[in-house]
């Protein structure tokens, strides 16, 4: 055994020293046409060493870790508690709800202008997991072209006002009933489809809008994007410093305050604190209505599910509307915050991306999702040094939540009664 | 006449791209045939594959050493190494332990696999794209007048027999090795395969290597053709060949090849008649089509739900 475990040890170091030293320690330079080759510093060669002396470690001492990792999982003591009672958990969720709306509304105030901005950048990203959640957590389709909803949300408000002037208003509920309409027509063809071949032909739909839009130059400025989006608009009064269309006022001139930039900023801000609310809620108020059970029931077990007499057709399409309806809003909400959209701002890492919060968070859990989008989008923020490895860790994140937790950080809870031994 | 030679030219060009493609496809369409699911993944190893083959390429002529059979060879040796072991570990490492889940739980690690990947090279390499020195130059001409002539350039060549050998020589494996035979036996049954001593566990960490090898063969060829390579090259390719494993029924080594030629030669097609933007919006659609319409694809076996 002590031999048998070395072999394959020293086996695991050999594999770990191929696939990481060409690839990290030779590094690829074009001068001019020329190519050359240089080794790489000192630190990746004692890096790339180490990593292969702990994978060596590891495999050797093996059996000795796992055992002892099985038992740390139960050090964890609110692992097995029971549910909270239905009356006790909703007024404590209602207290905590209330509170964190209220810290929601007033903090922006007493904030510098960025970090409203980035509050605003995780909103958008809340409700585009919320929305996902519904897709993925609760009716179990994997969705990898989300991001085309999202897109076609942020495109109808850059196209119609551009084209007709159309102000953000007008322009959000058309724009996520376009997306819910774009979502529909995708689950159609998509019904019959199984799990994974579902994914891949989401994903292809996803491609085919961002290429759609990045060749359609005539209408959609292709990879140009379209700029000049106009920001919302609080009954008539605009937010810039003179107004730009007329029979409008600005904010600043009606209150009678001085011009602040930030008023433009945490309005926005505050726009998407109460999308996002809604969306949060209605998704809520869905999970316990026949429509939720039945996402969910179809999750579980298509067929025990479809012979009880639930409409697979139904179920399903109403669980891509619904969350393409909530991308739409926050394609909408990123259009305005930007002013400027183009595709690049949908390409598949961003499907990636809300697909990693999800399961980051929980799939099915809203609180869970809601502070994986949090983490997600603030912790790059904060470490900026480290904002390049970003995308590194989210892939091993992505991997390692599978293999260890593949139910999220915090997953969905339901009441259960469960037998006690001896009873 | 003109015209017949422009199409002949469209469709040299599309059995090339498309002999890579099912190169890279029987990676995807042997996974799924032994354990059920997308390895999303083997574009990102495909693409390793072709680094690979850049920096040993670079190295050699850092060496001094120009004689070009022997250049490739040592290329496309270390390509494969690196591909196969990069294929090994990610087995290891993201599906193993996931094996048996429920269906979306692999397909997410492997998504996440694939992202880690791509950064990996993108962190060591530069994100910049890089181009591959053209080993293999000329060709020949056929035909027509000075407006358009038929040209097959011996890169073309190169593909084309190098593609051949690798399916003969996988085809010949699969049907007569010990191994190839296993590999038969537990697509056909799993649980059954290990009840009769066969080591399941080898025999998919050997379907994952010589889907890797056939990848990283693609990657050393496609570089060469197209110049270039980046650390985003492979999730296109990765998914276009996906594609052409689904086209000719996912499971079915000759449906990869037939499927990848295919595919091939569509987009060649689209982009000579239509326009080069669209050809991939051409292989997605054929991908949705088909999925729609005949999941099992033109070679596949109709799979049966069990209750």
């Amino acid at each position: 055994m002590v031999a048998h475990n070395f072999r394959h040890a020293l086996f695991c170091a050999v594999i770990t020293l191929i696939i990481a030293w060409p690839i990290m320690g030779l590094k690829l330079t074009a001068v001019g046409t020329n190519i050359t080759v240089a080794g790489a510093d000192s630190f990746t060669w004692i890096a790339v060493a180490v990593a292969a002396a702990i994978v060596f470690a590891f495999q050797l001492f093996r059996d000795h870790i796992m055992g002892n990792l099985s038992g740390v999982a139960a050090l964890n003591p609110l692992a097995n508690r029971e549910p909270l009672p239905d009356e006790k958990r909703l007024r404590l969720e209602n207290i905590g709800l209330v509170l964190l709306i209220a810290i929601a509304l007033i903090w922006p105030f007493f904030v510098s202008r960025g970090a409203v901005d980035l509050a605003t950048l995780v909103l958008i990203y809340i409700m585009l997991a919320l929305g996902l959640n519904v897709v993925v957590g609760l009716a179990g389709l994997l969705d990898l072209g989300y991001v085309a909803s999202y897109a076609v949300g942020a495109y109808t408000f850059a196209l119609l006002s551009n084209y007709w002037g159309i102000s953000f208003w007008m322009a959000l509920p058309i724009g996520a009933l376009l997306a819910a309409l774009f979502g529909l027509v995708l689950g159609f063809p998509v019904l019959r489809l199984r799990g994974d071949y579902l994914a891949i032909v989401t994903l292809g739909f996803g491609e085919i809008i961002r290429i759609l839009l990045n060749n359609w130059t005539s209408v959609t400025g292709g990879p140009n994007g379209i700029g000049g989006i106009p920001d919302p608009t609080l009954f008539g009064m605009e937010f810039g410093r003179r107004v730009k269309e007329e029979g409008n006022t600005s904010f600043h001139e009606t209150f009678g305050i001085a011009y602040a930039s930030e008023h433009k900023v945490i309005f926005l801000y505050l726009i998407a604190l109460v999308l996002a609310v809604i969306t949060a809620f209605v998704i809520r108020r869905l999970m316990r209505m026949p429509v939720g059970r039945s996402w969910e029931a179809l999750r579980e077990d298509e067929i025990a599910a479809r012979s009880l007499g639930l409409s697979r057709t139904g179920v399903k399409l109403s669980a891509f509307t619904i969350g393409a309806f909530f991308a739409g809003f926050a394609g909408t909400v990123f259009a305005s915050k930007q002013g400027f959209i183009s595709p690049e701002s949908f390409v598949f890492l961003e499907s990636a991306i809300i697909l990693a919060i999800v399961v980051l968070g929980g799939m099915g859990s809203q609180i869970g999702v809601i502070l994986a989008a949090i983490a997600v989008t603030i912790l790059p923020e904060l470490a900026r040094e480290f904002s390049e490895y970003r995308m590194l860790i989210f892939g091993a994140a992505m991997v390692l939540m599978m293999v260890w937790r593949p139910q999220g950080l915090m997953p969905m809870r339901r009441r259960h009664i469960k037998l006690k031994a001896g009873a | 006449m003109q015209d017949l030679l422009y199409f002949c030219q469209q469709l040299i060009n599309g059995l090339t791209i498309g002999s890579t493609y099912a190169l890279i496809a029987i990676g995807y369409t042997m996974v799924y045939g032994i354990i059920g699911m997308i390895n999303f993944a083997h574009g990102e190893i495909y693409m390793i594959g072709a680094y690979t083959a850049l920096i040993a390429i670079t190295g050699l002529a850092t060496l001094g050493i120009a004689w070009l059979p022997l250049v490739l060879l040592i290329a496309l040796i270390c390509a494969v190494i690196v591909s196969s072991s990069m294929g090994w570990a990610v087995e290891r490492v993201a599906y193993r332990p996931v094996r048996g889940r429920h269906r979306l739980i692999p397909l997410i690690s492997a998504i996440g696999m694939s992202i880690f990947l791509q950064n990996y090279v993108h962190l060591s390499q530069g994100s910049r794209n890089i181009g591959f020195p053209a080993l293999i130059e000329g060709g020949f001409q056929f035909g027509g007048d000075e407006s358009f002539q038929l040209s097959i350039s011996w890169i073309q060549i190169t593909i084309f027999v190098t593609t051949f050998i690798c399916m003969s020589a996988l085809s010949l494996f699969i049907s007569r090795s010990r191994i190839g035979r296993a590999c038969r036996a537990v697509s056909q049954d799993l649980g059954m395969a290990n009840l009769l001593g066969i080591d399941t566990n080898r025999i998919i960490s050997a379907t994952f290597v010589i889907g890797a090898a056939l990848a990283a063969v693609a990657g050393l060829l496609l570089g060469m053709y197209y110049g270039s390579v980046d650390p985003l090259f492979g999730f296109i390719a990765g998914l276009k060949a996906f594609t052409a494993a689904v086209l000719g029924g996912i499971g079915s080594i000759p449906g990869a090849m037939l499927g990848g030629l295919i595919l091939g030669i569509a987009e060649a097609m689209t982009s000579g008649y239509l326009s080069g933007e669209y050809k991939d919006v051409i292989s997605f659609s054929l991908l949705i089509l088909i999925l729609l319409f005949k999941p099992t694809g033109l070679l596949g076996k109709p799979e049966v739900e069990k209750i």
